[in-house]
């Protein structure tokens, strides 16, 4: 029991670990990315390719990867999210949906049908473990998927409050024109934003190939936990999508003890039982929230 | 004042779309009674296409109409199949099997709508996926289904092949005539109005006394309905069902490259987008995945450079209403001259 | 020496002509008082030539150098900072955040966050509470303030006293004394006139898109003013020419 419950605490660490950079581009520049499970694998896949042909560590792989996804998501911003921004709310769900496809369909032609793992690339560290208390053990790499995770999101999270950069972010979230006004410059900040979000969807990547293993298609599942750790957590909190995670991986571990396939199942419907509760907790405002919720909806 | 109403006129029926509907009824003969003089491929091929109109059809009307893009759609298709399996297993005939079945799943989409239609934008869109994916693994949990191994609709083979074709066929046709003429009324009537009145602005709808959770909700239910048709019927027609072929996203893509392309929001932009669609698929599904890539592309393409679709494009260079949803303004004369 | 420099300046809303052939030049330490009724195109005038609207036709030139094509934050860099109508706080961020949100474009000079607290002494005890809470005159005071942390050489003041209560502005402006003894150059939307003839040292008067009146406000009365805001001028000028 006890065992299960600090698996789940571990496991919650990798999901909010994937959601980082979800999380990050939901909260602050209000897209919600479903390309982020494709670009994901994408990270993966270019951590193997390095560990498999030029013998990199994974960790040192993440020294190239991380800013060619930061480059990446330099280029997403500038070539899709910006324009498609101005198309209102609806239109980043549908070029970002259309990425997601782009990105896993050449993964699979470059790639092949064969599931991936960066867990042989790592040497001993994928199978040492330390022992908490008597026969409760716990694996190394998730013990360092969940700091990672706590650390990431520690930090971006002082970065938006206490940099200058981050403020800026913060007030091109907000309103992109009046930024103008004020002497930002709102593309620079709304590019910036996005590399981070892709540079940790980078470390995301590396987490997923450690953890277990990948192959071009696998950005949908991880769309999904991203997407319910964040919402689960509380859009637009950082350190919420964390307990997010860890809330997401307890309900998957009872949804398996009560059925031998309920692991996922559980996840999902916590998610939907969390809905309900966000409904009739925010019964009072239902009205101005049906308004928030569809005014933009065009 | 009275010169204004005087010099112009507020109508829906133009000469074309009087043409159009015409030539649809025609096409729709013509169609009816192909069973006598095509191949059997060919019925089969045209059953495909019949499909893709309904489900493009269908988004369309979510998104194009209710302003709420789903990546979730499958959910439906795949419950259309689910149900039919599972009422056939009780011994009634597969084809009233399909019927019910769509029925059922309009029904279960009623709850579902209560609790989605209340996310935004982007979370509405991925919460269908996970409703999809929850419906998913339920139906995996049904023993008589055997998880992904799948099941065949077996009761299919008390009809001979040649007869079972030509009934699907025609049954896929009706099926698709009927969901488009029911949208087709429905996008025309009071409702309708409401309806296009939400996607044009929201706020100044509802201060009109247009309601548009309601709205929402009978577009929500009927896409469902019409995709559980679909569901159900490419079930006939492929005998197998495989839960995670009926339920992949990937047609959610499908839906998506058709709505975008044919013109989101228009009427025949749906329909054109899906015979492009079953164009594109006959002449390059071979090619695989640069196939699938480049309809991501395409996808892409058309929301940020055309995103009224081919069909937006057309009516706004020619001036075309085939079938009109909405209401034209025009000029006295300009009628007066068309008339002669 | 000219600061600012407009001319021919078009301004559309889609089809509509919001200002209409605009041409003005103002002088360092010119206090202009920008006069006309609503949807005579005075906030358009200012949002274009802050960069938040771009003109349709004529040009802009800020101590000499053409800003017409730049983008906004270029245009505070280059020394222009607009208080815009409504004050468009970042209502989520504190009043310390907002203020240093203003000095984004890092010019130099005497403006930094003590001295706003300075000299809006109300704010510093708002210093970390989170603007979207505020009183709107401290709101006000923080758009100020926010404008004037990148020590600009021209200040626009849109509509500074809008929504706010008599005795506020009195404070408003109160605090903004300090502001006018300085050289900077302002220019100023303000509906009370008596305040505007106060404060201005200039006016000039805008009416269906056009000037219709600049001149120092020692030359102007009143009714001059008055006649120009309602377009009365024209119809008295018409008379004459009929007489």
């Amino acid at each position: 029991m006890t065992n299960q419950i600090i698996q789940a605490i571990l496991l919650g660490g990798y999901y909010a670990l994937l959601a980082c950079g979800l999380s990050f581009m939901f909260s602050v520049m209000k897209i919600i990315n479903l390309a982020h499970g494709s670009l994901l694998v994408l990270a993966g896949y270019l951590l193997w390719f390095l560990a498999e042909h030029y013998h990199l560590s994974p960790f040192v792989g993440l020294l190239i990867v991380t800013p060619l996804m930061m480059l990446i998501g330099w280029a997403l911003q500038a070539f899709l999210l910006e324009k498609s921004a101005r198309g209102g709310e609806l239109l980043p769900i549908l070029t970002t949906f259309g990425l997601a496809i782009v990105i896993e369909n050449l993964l699979f032609e470059h790639f092949g049908a064969n599931t991936r793992s960066l867990a042989p690339y790592i040497g001993d560290l994928s199978w040492q473990s330390w022992e908490l208390f008597s026969g409760v053990y716990v694996g190394k790499t998730s013990v360092y998927i969940l700091v990672t995770a706590i650390i990431i999101l520690g930090s971006l999270q002082l970065f938006m409050k206490k940099t200058p950069l981050g403020r800026q972010i913060r007030a091109t979230a907000h309103d992109p024109d009046t930024a103008g006004i004020v002497g930002i410059n709102p593309k620079k900040a709304s590019a910036i934003a996005a590399a981070l979000a892709m540079g940790t969807v980078a470390i995301s990547g590396l987490a997923l190939g450690v953890r277990g293993v990948f192959d071009a298609y696998s950005g949908g599942p991880q769309l999904l936990f991203a997407f319910e750790a964040t919402i689960i957590g509380g859009v637009g909190s950082l350190w919420g999508t964390l307990i997010g995670g860890i809330i997401l991986a307890l309900a998957q571990t009872i949804g398996a003890n009560i059925h031998p396939q309920g692991f996922l199942l559980g996840g999902h419907i916590l998610f939907i039982i969390i809905l309900l509760i966000r409904l009739v907790l925010a019964k009072g405002g239902v009205s101005h929230r049906m308004k928030a919720a569809f005014g933009g909806a065009k | 004042m009275s010169q204004w109403t005087n010099s112009v006129t507020i109508q829906r029926w133009t000469p074309s779309s009087r043409y159009a509907i015409v030539f649809a009824g025609l096409v729709l003969v013509l169609l009816a009674l192909a069973p006598l003089f095509a191949s059997n491929g060919l019925l089969d091929r045209l059953t495909a296409l019949f499909i893709y109109v309904i489900l493009a059809a269908m988004w369309n009307a979510l998104a194009g109409y209710g302003g709420l893009i789903s990546v979730g759609q499958q959910a439906f298709f795949g419950l259309g199949a689910y149900f039919t399996i599972r009422i056939a297993d009780l011994g009634l005939d597969p084809f009233i099997s399909v019927a019910l079945a769509a029925l059922i799943v309009g029904v279960i989409s009623y709850p579902i709508s209560l609790v989605m239609l209340r996310l935004k934008g982007g979370e509405f869109a991925i919460g269908m996926w996970v409703v999809a994916s929850i419906l998913h693994l339920m139906v995996n949990l049904d023993g008589l289904i055997q998880g992904e191994t799948g099941i065949s609709l077996v009761s299919l083979n008390h009809y001979d092949s040649a007869q079972r074709l030509t009934i699907i066929y025609l049954l896929t046709l009706g099926s698709m005539a009927g969901l488009l003429a029911l949208l087709f009324f429905v996008l025309r009537s009071k409702t309708g109005s409401a309806i296009q009145a939400i996607r044009d602005n929201e706020e100044a709808a509802t201060s009109v006394g247009v309601k548009p959770e309601k709205t929402k909700q009978l577009l929500f239910v009927i896409a469902a309905f019409g995709i559980g048709v679909a569901g159900a019927l490419w079930l006939t027609s492929a005998t197998t069902f495989l839960p995670k072929t009926y339920f992949s996203v990937q047609w959610s893509a499908y839906m998506i490259f058709m709505v975008l392309v044919g013109g989101i929001g228009k009427f025949e932009g749906a329909i054109l987008g899906a015979i492009i669609f079953f164009l594109v698929e006959t002449w390059f599904s071979s090619t695989g995945v640069w196939y699938l890539v480049s309809l991501g592309a395409i996808a892409i393409a058309f929301s940020l450079f055309l995103p009224k679709g081919i069909w937006g494009e057309l009516e706004r260079r020619f001036n075309w209403h085939f079938l009109p949803v909405g209401y034209q303004v025009v000029e006295k004369n300009k009628i007066n001259t068309d008339k002669k | 020496m000219s600061c600012l420099q407009v001319n021919n300046l078009d301004v559309r809303h889609g089809q509509l002509a919001a200002v209409r052939g605009v041409s003005m030049t103002l002088n360092k330490g010119d206090v202009v008082a920008l006069i006309g009724a609503n949807g005579a195109g005075k906030t358009t005038f200012l949002r274009a030539i802050s960069g938040a609207h771009s003109p349709a036709a004529g040009t802009i030139q800020l101590n000499g150098n053409e800003i017409t094509k730049l983008s906004s934050h270029k245009r505070v860099a280059a020394g222009l900072a607009l208080v815009p109508e409504g004050r468009k706080l970042f209502s989520n961020m504190t009043t310390e955040e907002n203020l240093l949100l203003g000095a984004t474009s890092a010019r130099s000079g005497e403006w930094n966050i003590e001295k706003i607290f300075q000299v809006f002494p109300n704010l510093s005890k708002r210093r970390h509470t989170k603007t979207g809470t505020m009183s709107g005159g401290e709101q006000q005071a923080t758009a100020i303030g926010r404008a004037l942390m990148s020590n600009p050489d021209i200040l626009i003041l849109d509509e500074v006293s809008l929504g706010l209560s008599p005795l506020v502005v009195d404070q408003v402006y109160q605090n903004l004394e300090r502001l006018l003894a300085t050289d900077t150059t302002i220019i100023l939307v303000e509906q009370d006139l008596s305040r505007a003839m106060k404060v201005a040292n200039r006016a000039i008067c805008m009416l269906e898109g056009e000037i219709v009146l600049d001149k120092p406000m020692s030359l102007v009365t009143r009714d001059e003013i008055t006649d120009a805001y309602f377009g009365l001028h024209k119809i008295r000028t018409h008379n004459g020419d009929a007489a």
